[in-house]
């Protein structure tokens, strides 16, 4: 009786964890999940911060080819929304080594704050399935657009972030 | 032609006196960052171990794990600072904390459940046999006994 038990129980947490894997990334209507991002320049970035605002949270790598594709757009539309208030672009380095994130940073001209996900935090905590991926969340903490893959145009970046300030 | 041989002969010696000058390199051997890039896995390519690892952010991994045995740093601090930066999920031994510990616990309990599943399940098979045996033989026993009364009586 015990030992058919303990099999319950391990068939249990087995599944728990077979569920949790199963469950794709943090998807629309999703509450966004909480985090500090400290960004290279030792700021931290915390949930409090991101209070009010519309919040567009780019995982990417130095390695990764298709986040070059997509970095110079992510740039401008920093730019363009940078001096409202109500928008923040936040970069989360995925697994990546310091000296070659910082190289990509210049590389693209990047100024928007962008930070190392120690531990690959961040990433589990929105189920992260590779970069770049991208998540919007709007005013609210709610998980509102993904984008799975690069942006191909400054354009749907704009239309994005102006359509959830909207909301 | 002595004063040839007598140049042969001086750089013949000055060419033997002189040592190898090997390659001023300094820092860690492939074979030093190896050692420690064995016990890593790739944190992007999954289940490849760093040292093998073919992609350009290994390469960049193994650089790092170069730099910091430069500077000094221990294995142990080498693996800590891989653990902070990706997650325990880098280490070739996962540690002991969190659900961890199922990875050491679950083939052992899976075995021994087996182990005693097996035990007393081939006792009890093994009994019905035994019993059905002796059951046929009895049965026969007495067929036998019916028989051989039946020819006697014929005679």
């Amino acid at each position: 009786m015990l030992a058919w038990g303990l099999v319950l129980v391990l068939l249990g947490v087995v599944a728990i964890q077979l569920f949790e894997s199963q469950k794709g990334v943090v998807g629309r209507g999703e509450r966004a999940p909480e985090f500090t991002l400290t960004t290279f320049d030792g700021v931290e970035i915390t949930s409090d911060d991101m209070k009010g605002k519309v919040v567009v949270v780019n995982f990417w790598a130095s390695w990764c080819k298709p986040c070059e594709q997509e970095a110079e757009e992510l740039q401008i539309a920093w730019e363009y929304f940078e001096e409202r208030g109500d928008v923040l672009f936040l970069g989360v380095d995925y697994v990546d080594t310091e000296k070659e994130a910082l190289e990509y940073l210049e590389r693209f001209q990047i100024t928007y704050p962008n930070g190392p996900d120690l531990g690959t935090r961040i990433a589990q905590a929105f189920r992260l399935r590779g970069v770049p991926e991208t998540y919007f969340v709007n005013k609210s903490g709610e998980v509102v657009f993904v984008q799975i893959g690069p942006f191909t145009t400054l354009q749907e970046i704009v239309d994005l972030v102006e359509s959830f300030l909207e909301l | 032609m002595r004063k040839y041989a007598f140049a042969v002969l001086i750089i013949l010696i000055i060419s033997l006196s002189v040592g190898n000058a090997d390659a001023q390199g300094g820092g860690p051997s492939d074979n030093e960052i190896n050692a420690i890039a064995k016990n890593l896995y790739c944190p992007v390519c999954e289940s490849v171990p760093l040292d093998v690892c073919p992609t350009v952010a290994c390469q960049q991994w193994r650089q790092q794990i170069a730099d910091k045995l430069s500077l000094g740093w221990t294995e142990d601090q080498i693996y800590d600072f891989f653990v902070d930066q990706y997650g325990d999920r880098v280490l070739a031994t996962p540690p002991l904390r969190g659900l961890n510990w199922l990875i050491y616990m679950l083939p052992p309990i899976v075995i021994l459940i087996a182990a005693i599943f097996l035990y007393r399940n081939l006792r009890n098979w093994r009994k019905p046999q035994l019993e059905m045996n002796e059951a046929r033989s009895s049965s026969k026993g007495d067929y036998i006994e019916q028989l051989e009364d039946e020819l006697e009586a014929r005679k």
